[in-house]
């Protein structure tokens, strides 16, 4: 059992109990997006890694996935949108203040290697004889373009979620990039298991597990009070549930090695972790800012702190 | 003050910003209270006894500002011997007839007036008349010459009178009473005699819901006893400062929109008692008394000439005849039950929304349900235009839309940006007001309305011979050529005229008495003062003396501040540097100062009238109130109010609590319509009082406007406040298991309302007479149209009326609260029966 | 562009790249002399023609509009409190410690023993803080939120596609997003008033001042005088807040004269744009980057190619 009693109740006032930040406007879109963002960086490295060691099918399977995710990530930015029609505002301008302009090119980049990538493996049905000669290693270097390119993506996300008022995601700025990472690899060994399984999908599922365990339990335990919305509720539910997926999906990749069936079911939990682990932060954050005690109990107690430590 | 009247407020603020203390008293704690000092909370309905133990604070501390009492009030003057007060005689004055429940007043007078006393008969039809309400400008009759004592000493001078009077009102007595610590009662004590004086004045503000009372006249009686006894009347920073319900309150009693009123508080004649031109003017000048007065004909007849021009003549006493006159009472209650009675047929309602806004909501939608016919002019379509279609009575099925025979005109009305005028605040101010946009659609001002009204009247009655027609035939009615009368016109007839040369009058000092002077409002002379529109003055505050008188223009003769020879002492000097004002300076030989003097500008301070002089002439070099019949402030009033002298603690006419002073519960001159559809909860000591328990109050709330016509129609202000709600102490929403925003009804002998429930600290029970009594708190704003609706606070109350006035008694009332809705349809009347009749109320011999 | 300075005092108007801008311009609200009126929410709909934002009784006192929104860029919160004497002060007129005179209906004699409780009613109109480091502006990745030449933050509603970032990056949960307009909204400070020289509607319709507009500089130091004189009549809980260029946004351009602690008024006690340890984030997604390349390096090592 998890000794919870280390977080004292917290005695706050506010104003009717109503939150002072206000919850993210986003949907569960935003998370869908997480996971198959870091799905397509995830895949786009298991791609790279095939290509790089001539493993053709862990290449296309790679490539494929990459677009698919790549495709529904767009998707899911675009609807959560107020003004989807207006999604082309994004590349007005670019903005190193906002990890969402940054990352808007990062993806946008990403996208057309990725793409590039993605149809060269289409180049033999291709009727031009010409395209089909010269995709195959145009699509090769953009493959490496996006592999190159992919742990932005696949982190850039923690930043956007960091960068925010809302208490819980704030907090917990130094492990998510990893927890964001680690998922993002777990995710891409996944398909590696199902489609391909071999030893780097095998090692790839179980570092990016680790990784993603590691930094999850830091998340989870290593802010005080607002550690507390990814312990409790429904958000506590999906991490906890997304912990026991990814580490069984690790341990499946092990042990089941000599199993096409084990690895992918192996692959498939370690796929429905990353997922889950996506929707457990981003409803711990909606949870933190939805109760002013998230927002109130830390800023009083670092006023508390500064005014001790000054004389 | 706050709620109501927030943007006023900000000169409390200001205030307050200085230094000044703010002390609130109300039943209930607003965001007046919030911004206060001091929150003094008293029970409903027992503010005579509050103020009643501050004059007593006063009298027998001596805080009295001596020199001024002595100078400008009555008190030095002796009362009849034959005066009894209602501490000898447990709660009535001498002279009560118990049969027309009036006075006889002639004991009431000073001594050797005996005679000048109204009598009972007098005094009832002068409560049927409400002629009380003359006094706002006139100064009751009462002649020049009166025995005074000026040491006081004399056990019959005023000073003496009001001592005993109000010894019994101790502090110990207004905790029991008013359920106010006495601590608390001292405090405002001292803060309001150590801010009064010489050196330094108190305001004293009231919103319009003080005089809501059956008692409401003497309620502000005692304010002003208090102010006079401080020596806070007609000096910068004091007063009594009526704050108006709604914008140009004021305007509309100076050019009175009341039945028994014309323009300048001319009194409408009475059929048998002003029978004749001549015996009206009498009984608006008085011919023996002291004041402005005097010179009432000159008033009256440019009065008449500015309403008929050249048809008035000395010949047909200038039209005199065609002179609407009463018959007795004609106020709007009265109105309202003759129209169920089926005596009335046809009915204005301008911008008024009685189905909502007046007391006894039922007893308004049944009498206009019982009309031929009715004109609504509104900004929306009000309930009292849809209460044949929508209104409660519908549900219950007393009103069937398809047999209501009331045909509805409805006119849709210009908004005050819309439109161009004046409004008059209650400082007497006329402001002008440019029109910012046009009208939308069809609307259209009141000015236009009844231009065209009386033109298409006049065109219909151009070929009658009839005699009763000739009163509207012979109208002056040119305001301009266009479709849209001019109002600048309307502002010039107003001010009056010259028939001669056509020259608008300065002052209404030149208005004649020969029909040569036309002019719609004296006080209002010199509005248009050199030709110039003197109400639409916008020169900045910082531009001029800190009395402004360039911004707008105030009645009378553009004064800011009434009676303002008080603020200098008798020899003409300012009383302080500090608190100096209007003074006489000698070298001049005139009165001068920061407004305009309130005093014939060259009579100095020494000036003693001769023997036998009467009018303008008798006023004396030292008498600051020139408009009173003896030229001084009235401690004691021993003519003009219909229910007493002095004002006295009577329980409200619904009260649970036994009148803790006298035998006599409540005010026994009060108005009571005693009909079946207009019954009054049963009041402690009689039985069945316990049946309604609790004590209600209503008011406004700041984010909506009276009966909600101009604010629930308007999703900005509708979304502040959304819904009727009942406001209650936590102690009672205990006793009656009601939750916070849970719904509740309340109900009365004459309807039941729901509301959602307010849980509030702001409201507390109070100890009096060694019982805990609840107090209750309801908006009334809401009613069945508009972007939110309610049910409707007034509803729930009768009408019992204040006897001078005829104002309803709508702030104070009693009740039962229940947690839940109401009963609906039908089964609600049953609901109520079934309360009378517990109450003792349903008779079924039927009575 | 300026340097868009991510933290500390500076003047954001020639941060963000304005050469010879004129001085900031903001609020100070002084909400010991608010009396409730919410003519502030009213006046600024009229103006900026925001819509209404529902009918609902919420039972917070006299407030039923419940917080700023994409639909009510003036708030006026009112919070009803039973407090003790000693937060109230005394008056300095007044011989007892200030007692507001709230009745019981014990009996004397009966009422419990202690300090003697009493009761207050706050009220405050609160509103857009205009940032010196605005988190909203900060983050969004249209450039639909920008800076004027008076350091106020607006939105261009032309741009805005709705992203809902903002929402997120205010520290005061001010912005928001409108629904059936999936734009965001907030105060402009009456953008287009102020640059014609007028005073924004809601402090021109204040009636008691509490809404003070002008040069910050100068409303800095009226607030500090108000406060000394606050102190000086008997109200020790008087207390700036977001006056302070060192705070967590830089100071704020619209700042408060509160009467209690903020979060009872629904504020966060101590707010910090997120934006300042941006540099540090980046740093973390860099290292979880580089183990990521690492990982997958890793992963496929040892394998032909």
């Amino acid at each position: 059992m998890k000794d919870r009693s280390m977080v004292p109740k917290a005695e706050f006032e506010s104003y009717y109990g109503r939150p002072i930040v206000r919850p993210p406007v986003w949907t569960h879109d935003i998370a869908s997006y997480l996971f198959t963002g870091g799905l397509a960086a995830g895949s786009a490295l298991l791609a790279a890694g095939g290509q790089a060691t001539g493993d053709v099918t862990l290449r296309r399977v790679g490539r494929m996935t990459t677009l698919g995710a790549l495709g529904a990530s767009t998707y899911f930015l675009i609807i959560d949108l107020g003004r989807p029609e207006r999604f082309h505002h994004m590349l007005r301008v670019a903005k190193p203040t906002s990890p969402m302009s940054v990352g808007t090119w990062v993806l946008a980049t990403f996208g057309g290697v990725a793409a590039v990538a993605g149809a060269a493996e289409f180049a033999p049905l291709l009727p031009s004889r010409l395209l089909k000669r010269v995709l195959p290693p145009v699509g090769d270097v953009a493959g490496f373009g996006a592999a190159a390119l992919a742990p932005a993506l696949a982190t850039y996300t923690a930043v956007l979620f960091a960068d925010t008022a809302v208490p819980s995601w704030n907090a917990v700025y130094p492990e998510l990039p990893f927890m964001f990472a680690g998922s993002a690899l777990a995710s891409g060994a996944g398909v590696g298991l199902i489609a391909a399984p071999g030893k780097p999908a095998r090692r790839m599922a179980v570092l990016g597990a680790g990784i993603e365990l590691v930094a999850g339990h830091r998340v989870e335990h290593g802010h005080g009070l607002l550690s507390e919305p990814y312990q409790q509720g429904r958000p506590g539910t999906l991490l906890k549930a997304a912990r026991l997926l990814t580490a069984a999906g690790a341990v499946g990749a092990v042990l089941g090695r000599r199993s096409r069936v084990v690895s992918a079911l192996s692959g498939l939990s370690l796929l429905a972790g990353s997922a889950l682990t996506r929707f457990g932060v981003f409803e711990a954050g909606v949870a933190s800012a939805k109760d002013p005690k998230y927002t109130v109990v830390p800023q009083r107690e670092r006023l508390e702190r500064r005014s001790a430590s000054s004389p | 003050m706050a709620e109501a009247h927030p943007v006023g407020f900000q000169w409390v603020i200001e205030a307050k910003k200085r230094g000044a203390k703010i002390i609130h008293v109300d039943p209930r704690f607003t965001r007046t209270s919030a911004l206060a000092h001091s929150f003094v909370p008293v029970r409903a309905g027992a503010d005579i006894a509050f103020l009643g133990g501050v004059v007593n604070y006063i009298l027998s501390n001596e805080k009295d500002f001596r020199e001024y009492v002595l100078a400008y009030t009555n008190a030095s003057m002796i009362v009849s011997e034959e005066f009894q007060d209602t501490e000898d005689l447990d709660g009535l004055f001498s002279g009560f007839d118990p049969e027309t429940r009036a006075y006889d007043q002639s004991s009431w007078q000073y001594a050797g007036q005996q005679d000048e006393g109204q009598e009972e008969g007098e005094s009832h039809v002068d409560r049927e008349t409400a002629s009380g309400l003359e006094q706002e400008s006139h100064g009751p009759p009462i002649p020049a010459d009166v025995p005074r004592d000026p040491t006081l000493q004399d056990p019959r001078c005023v000073y003496q009178v009001l001592k005993r009077h109000y010894a019994r009102y101790t502090p110990e007595v207004v905790e029991r009473l008013c359920g106010v610590p006495q601590d608390k009662f001292l405090e405002v004590c001292e803060a309001w005699t150590a801010n009064s004086g010489r050196e330094r004045t108190t305001a004293l503000v009231y919103s319009v819901g003080w005089t809501q009372h059956s008692v409401g006249v003497q309620y502000i009686r005692t304010g002003a006893i208090i102010q006079l006894l401080l020596g806070n009347m007609g000096r910068p920073g004091g007063g009594v400062m009526a704050l108006r319900g709604h914008a140009s309150i004021q305007g509309s009693t100076d050019i009175p929109t009341l039945f028994n009123l014309l323009p300048g508080y001319l009194p409408m004649p009475h059929v048998s008692q002003h029978e004749t031109f001549g015996q009206w003017i009498d009984a608006i000048r008085h011919p023996e008394q002291k004041g402005f007065w005097a010179n009432a004909k000159s008033y009256a007849v440019s009065l008449l000439k500015s309403y008929w021009g050249d048809a008035a003549t000395e010949e047909n006493d200038y039209g005199y005849g065609w002179l609407p006159r009463l018959t007795g009472d004609h106020g709007t209650y009265q109105q309202v039950l003759d129209m169920i009675d089926g005596k009335i047929k046809g009915y204005f309602l301008l911008g008024q929304n009685p189905a909502v806004g007046s007391a006894h909501g039922r007893a308004q939608r049944l009498g206009m349900a019982n009309l031929d016919w009715l004109v609504v002019r509104d900004l929306f379509m009000i309930e009292s235009a849809t209460f044949w279609k929508n209104g409660p009575e519908v549900e219950t099925g007393e009103i069937v839309p398809e047999q209501c025979k009331t045909e509805v005109f409805f006119m849709p009305a210009a908004s005050h940006v819309e439109k161009e005028g004046t409004f008059t605040q209650t400082q007497r101010m006329l402001q002008w007001r440019e029109k910012a946009v046009n009208p939308p659609g069809d609307a259209r001002s009141e000015l236009w309305f009844f231009y065209h009204l009386g033109r298409r009247l006049k065109a219909r009655l151009g070929d009658s011979d009839k005699s009763r027609d000739e009163a509207i035939k012979n109208l002056t009615w040119e305001y301009g050529s266009s479709d849209e009368p001019e109002a600048e016109l309307v502002l010039k007839e107003i001010n009056g005229y010259d028939l001669e040369s056509g020259k608008l009058l300065s002052s209404f000092t030149e208005m004649k008495p020969d029909g040569s002077t036309a002019g719609g409002c004296w006080i209002y002379t010199g509005v248009y003062k050199d030709g110039v529109n003197q109400a639409a003055r916008r020169k900045p505050g910082s531009e001029q003396n800190y009395v402004a008188p360039e911004w707008g223009w105030a009645w009378p003769a553009n004064r800011r501040t009434l009676y303002n020879r008080a603020s200098a002492d008798p020899e003409g000097n300012p009383w302080s540097e500090r608190k100096k004002y209007v003074w006489w300076d000698a070298a001049k030989g005139e009165w001068t100062g920061d407004d305009v003097p309130d005093f014939e500008k060259t009579k100095p301070p020494s000036y003693r009238p001769p023997e036998g002089a009467s009018g303008v002439e008798a006023i004396s070099g030292d008498d600051a109130f020139i408009m009173q019949g003896d030229g001084k402030g009235w401690l004691y009033a021993p003519s003009g109010l219909i229910d007493g002298p002095m004002p006295t603690h009577y329980e409200p006419a619904e009260s649970g609590v036994a009148n803790p002073l006298y035998g006599q519960q409540a005010n026994p001159t009060r108005k009571v319509y005693d009909r079946s559809d207009n019954l009054t909860n049963p009041s402690a000591p009689d039985r069945h009082a316990e049946v309604f328990p609790y004590v209600f109050s209503t008011s406004r709330l700041t984010e909506h406007h009276t009966a909600g016509g101009m604010s629930r129609q308007l999703p900005y202000l509708s979304e502040l406040q959304p819904e009727m709600f009942v406001e209650v102490s936590p102690a009672l929403a205990a006793e009656r298991g009601l939750t916070h925003l849970g719904w509740a009804h309340i109900v009365t002998a004459r309807a039941a309302i729901e509301a959602r429930v307010m849980v509030t600290d702001r409201l507390r029970p109070l100890r009096i007479e060694g019982r805990t009594v609840h107090q209750l708190w309801m908006p009334y704003h809401w009613g069945g149209e508009g972007v939110v609706t309610g049910d409707s606070a007034n509803d729930l109350i009768g009408i019992t009326l204040d006897p001078n006035v005829l104002i309803q008694e709508s702030k104070v009332g009693t009740c039962d609260i229940r947690a839940g809705r109401r009963p609906a349809g039908p089964g609600l009347l049953a609901y109520v029966k079934d309360y009378r009749r517990r109450a003792g109320l349903e008779d079924d011999s039927g009575k | 562009m300026g340097s868009n300075s991510l933290y500390g005092p500076i003047d954001p108007a020639t941060d963000a790249g304005y050469v010879d801008a004129p001085p900031r311009m903001g609020f100070f609200t002084d909400t010991s002399v608010c009396i409730g009126c919410k003519a502030c929410e009213v006046a600024c709909k009229e103006w900026n023609a925001v819509p209404d934002d529902g009918f609902n009784l919420l039972g917070q006192s006299y407030d039923n509009t419940g917080g700023l929104s994409a639909n009510s860029w003036r708030h006026v919160a009112f919070i009803e409190q039973p407090v003790t004497s000693d937060v109230l002060g005394s008056v300095s007129s007044s011989k007892s410690p200030q007692f507001l005179g709230m009745p019981t209906s014990e009996p004397p004699g009966k009422a419990s023993p202690g300090p003697t409780s009493d009761f207050r009613w706050l009220m405050m109109s609160n509103v857009c803080k205009h940032c010196t480091h605005a988190g909203c502006l900060d983050v969004c990745p249209t450039g639909a939120l920008f800076r004027t030449e008076f350091g106020t933050v607006v939105v261009q509603q032309d741009i805005c596609n709705g992203c809902g970032y903002c929402v997120s990056g205010c520290p005061y949960g001010v912005i928001d997003r409108r629904e059936d307009d999936g734009r965001a909204w907030k105060c402009t400070l009456c953008y287009d008033r102020i640059g014609d020289g007028l005073t924004p509607a809601c402090a021109k319709a204040c009636p008691t001042e509490s809404i003070q507009y002008g040069e910050l500089s100068e409303l800095r130091e009226r607030a500090s005088r108000r406060v000394a004189d606050l102190h000086s009549q008997g109200v020790p809980a008087a207390r700036l807040y977001g006056h302070e260029e060192d705070n967590g946004v830089g100071g704020d351009g619209a700042f408060f004269l509160l009467l209690d602690e903020p979060e009872v008024y629904g504020l966060p006690p101590d707010p910090t744009v997120a934006t300042r340890d941006l540099p540090k984030m980046w740093k973390r997604a860099g290292l979880a980057a580089l183990a990521m390349a690492a990982s997958a390096v890793v992963a496929f090592a040892g394998r032909r190619g």
